[in-house]
């Protein structure tokens, strides 16, 4: 094994909070620490002791960043704590294979794992590239018999796999998948049916196929545990009736949250059998093709009224203006509300955001405009995230929303820690400001949509902005920039960014240098994904110290060549190098897509054929 | 990557052929005839209709659904989910009754299929993909003839209960009054053309 330590990057999800696996060795590498040779008696009973005790306490270790400090320490405290390891957490699903890490910790209830790379949301990368949940299901199936929460983001996920997993582990109670595809409503069918003491089952994002089963009459008729059901994602009708039927026998259900399909008139129905909601999404939040089930306001505003727990709020796909008003007794307890599927203007927004003065999260369409979120920044002086997407996502679409929201948003939420804004147009000022306003942010994420457009008042580049944020903003994780950007900001980030751990970068930079500085300085870069900027092989060679310590590097349309990444992976044997073919590529030597993260098992065996492994 | 056509080169010919309405009552423009093809807008159905040299990528363009487009679209930018986008662009095109998931029947098929039209950017596509699941070849369409080329004749039922040729309306239309497909065989799909 190699000497030097290959750490699996950790990510801080919000919604998760779970361990992570560090790939230091198979088995009991010594890390430059011996074994406990305190206890030099010949007998195996006070390790024993020591270990048994160890193991007590471990199990109430839940950070997996002092997990794997902990199974550094030596080998018995190594083995003590994969014993005690209740949560798994497999950053990249190639990273490890399934029986490295079943072998080392055999006793896993939880396990999160992450698939595809993110640019696959965009359509950058092409299907069937992997990321199969096969393996693993198969493989846990007999080593986690006890396994009781699985949850996946961009994994490909079959009907058969949900079905081998709702037979094999008969404790299963949490399926929470994340912009999955690959199965279909028979998938959700059998973990309805089989999984006996399911709590949650959230769909966020999938691509869900439709084999037109009735997926919501498979639940247990006697009465459920669940407590969570997400199905927004899902594109197809639902039986209603069984619907209803199985909120009402559901009664520790707290968050519902209801697709497209289903009406006004259906959500009252389903509110009034469920005023203990915490998590509310509305579903069309219109008439849709029902209008013999139209509800009165006064009736759905009496439901509002009657959900005293409820403090998230989402769905309105097809938002009737009439009734928002019917929202009001619920806002001045929401702590999240997501209108990011409603094409609501700045007006309607006001009439229902003066309320909100507890609200923490929220995310919306720039159909809000400015305006909106002036008042957005005049009232929630809690708000810690916030997101605004364009509802038309072009890049010569019409400017809603710009530097003058922005500003306003700085102004008056000064606890912002997460930040994702989508805009026409954005000056310097505006985020140099923001930097300064908001000195806990975590996450900033600004897209200005038309390629290397400078501060639209100055005709600058955007480098100003962006050194801000990296300066100023001391907690700093996440970072993605946009607009005209020069080495200069990748200067910056590198000089300052000692925090940032995920960089997203598209169309900027100069030269190699703008990739070199952010190798070189950014120490604690995990995730780094980067398209259309011109760096080169001799960017990409001068990161080789720090690739081991990363999960991934995503590099497509820059100037890369067969030779620099090879290399790469000549340099780097725990390197997995990918080169991803579109087909539409007409020079051999240039690398259209670039993919590669440390892997203790080598070149992954399920490659497709437009994948080259260096 | 398409060329940046504008607005203008794709409005081209209509066909001079005897129609009911004001002439140009669905097009922006009146172009003079040159080809006995006919053109909407800025959606061409087909990329094999035009013999001139132009088609191909005025053919791309009839992929745009609305307004035109100055710059070209990159792949993946602005960087939304497609999930996100597409919940936009089928509400733009969902109506009353319609649905976007349809039955599509062949004559002499054995069972029926179903699509979704939301899936297809224009008839193209749609055509494409229908070939491909029935594995047949449907002719090249035009305005006065219909389908030429092939037996098969792709038809839809409307929101008013007749059955009409595909291809006639532009995409939009078509998407918000189809309530079915039946891919038509031999004679029977012969006296649909007559104008």
């Amino acid at each position: 094994m190699r000497a030097e330590k290959i750490e699996m990057s950790e990510d801080e999800d919000r919604t998760v909070d779970l361990d992570g696996v560090t790939t230091s060795g198979g088995g009991g590498v010594a890390h430059g620490a011996s074994s406990n040779k305190t206890l030099s008696c010949p007998l195996p009973c006070p390790d024993q002791v020591l270990e048994n005790v160890l193991e007590n306490v471990l199990v109430f270790l839940t950070s997996r960043r002092d997990r794997n400090s902990v199974s550094l320490v030596c080998k018995s405290w190594y083995r003590a704590e994969a014993i005690t390891r209740s949560e798994l957490f497999i950053g990249n699903c190639y990273a490890v294979s399934p029986c490295r890490a079943i072998e080392r910790f055999r006793r896993v209830r939880s396990l999160v794992l992450k698939g595809k790379p993110r640019f696959a949301d965009f359509s950058l990368v092409p299907p069937n590239w992997g990321a199969h949940f096969f393996p693993w299901v198969s493989a846990m199936a007999s080593a986690y018999p006890w396994l009781e929460k699985v949850y996946l983001k961009r994994m490909l996920v079959t009907d058969d796999d949900l079905n081998l997993l709702a037979s094999s582990f008969p404790g299963f109670k949490e399926l929470v998948l994340v912009c999955c595809d690959g199965f279909g409503t028979s998938g959700l069918a059998a973990v309805a049916s089989k999984c006996r003491q399911l709590r949650v089952l959230d769909l966020i994002d999938d691509d869900v196929m439709d084999d037109e089963v009735d997926w919501i009459s498979c639940f247990p008729e006697t009465g459920t545990c669940l407590e969570s059901l997400s199905f927004d994602c899902v594109e197809w009708l639902v039986n209603f009736e069984a619907l209803e039927r199985l909120v009402a026998r559901s009664p520790s259900l707290r968050s519902l949250k209801l697709n497209r399909h289903v009406s006004l008139g259906q959500l009252h129905r389903l509110m009034v059998r469920a005023p203990q909601l915490t998590h509310l999404g509305t579903g069309s939040f219109g008439l849709l093709d029902h209008p013999e089930q139209e509800v009165q306001e006064a009736n759905l505003f009496q439901a509002f009224a009657t959900c005293k727990s409820l403090t998230c709020l989402s769905g309105f796909r097809d938002f009737v203006q009439d009734y928002l008003p019917t929202i009001h007794p619920v806002c001045a307890r929401l702590t999240s509300l997501n209108l990011s599927y409603a094409n609501i203007n700045a007006e309607q927004l006001k009439s229902v955001i003066y309320h909100c003065h507890k609200l923490q999260t929220f995310w919306a369409l720039d159909s809000v405009c400015d305006e909106g979120l002036q008042a957005v920044a005049a009232t929630c002086k809690e708000l810690r995230e916030l997101r605004v997407f364009p509802m038309d996502a072009r890049e010569d679409g019409e400017a809603l929303v710009s530097e003058v929201g922005l500003s306003a948003i700085s102004e008056g939420c000064r606890k912002l820690r997460s930040i994702l804004y989508f805009c026409q147009q954005m000056t310097n000022a505006a985020v140099v400001a923001m930097s300064n306003n908001c000195p806990d942010l975590v996450v900033f994420r600004l897209c200005i949509m038309g390629r290397h457009l400078p501060d639209h008042v100055t005709g600058e580049p955007m480098d100003e902005g962006f050194g801000a944020i990296v300066m100023n903003c001391k907690k700093l994780t996440r970072l993605a920039v946009s607009g005209l950007l020069t080495d200069k900001a990748f200067g910056y980030i590198g000089k300052y960014g000692k925090l940032v751990r995920t960089l997203s970068v598209a169309f900027a930079g100069n030269s190699d240098m703008g990739l070199k500085y952010v190798l070189e300085g950014c120490s604690k870069l995990q995730k780094l994904e980067i398209r259309d900027s011109p760096f080169g092989d001799s960017a990409l060679v001068s990161g080789l110290h720090h690739y081991y310590k990363m999960r991934f590097l995503w590099m497509s349309s820059c100037k890369l060549s067969v030779q620099g990444c090879k290399e790469v992976a000549q340099r780097m044997p725990h390197l997995v190098v990918e080169v991803i073919r579109d087909g539409e590529e007409t020079n051999e030597d240039a690398v259209e897509k670039l993919y590669m993260y440390p892997s203790l098992e080598g070149p992954r065996l399920d490659a497709p054929a437009f994948v080259t492994i260096l | 990557m398409e060329s940046t056509v504008t607005y203008k080169s794709d409005l081209n010919l209509k066909a001079t052929e005897l129609r009911l309405g004001l002439p140009g009552a669905d097009d922006s423009d009146n172009e003079k005839p040159t080809t006995p093809v006919a053109v909407r807008n800025n959606k061409r159905p087909f990329s094999e209709l035009s013999d001139e040299s132009k088609s191909v990528s005025d053919a791309k363009d009839g992929d745009r659904e609305t307004a035109p487009v100055a710059k070209v679209q990159v792949v993946g930018w602005p960087p939304i989910r497609s999930y996100r986008k597409n919940s936009f662009q089928s509400k733009k095109i969902e109506t009353e009754g319609a649905g976007i998931y349809v039955k599509v029947s062949m004559d002499g098929a054995p069972y029926l299929r179903k699509i979704d039209l939301k899936l297809y950017k224009g008839y193209p596509e749609l055509l494409k993909a229908l070939e491909e699941m029935f594995k047949f070849t449907i002719g090249e369409y035009s305005e006065r003839e219909g389908y030429n080329g092939s037996e098969y004749e792709p038809t839809y039922e409307d929101k008013d209960g007749d059955w009409m040729l595909v291809g006639d309306v532009p995409w939009d239309m078509f998407i918000s009054s189809c309530k079915r497909l039946r891919i038509m065989k031999g004679s029977e799909a012969r006296g649909l053309d007559c104008a």
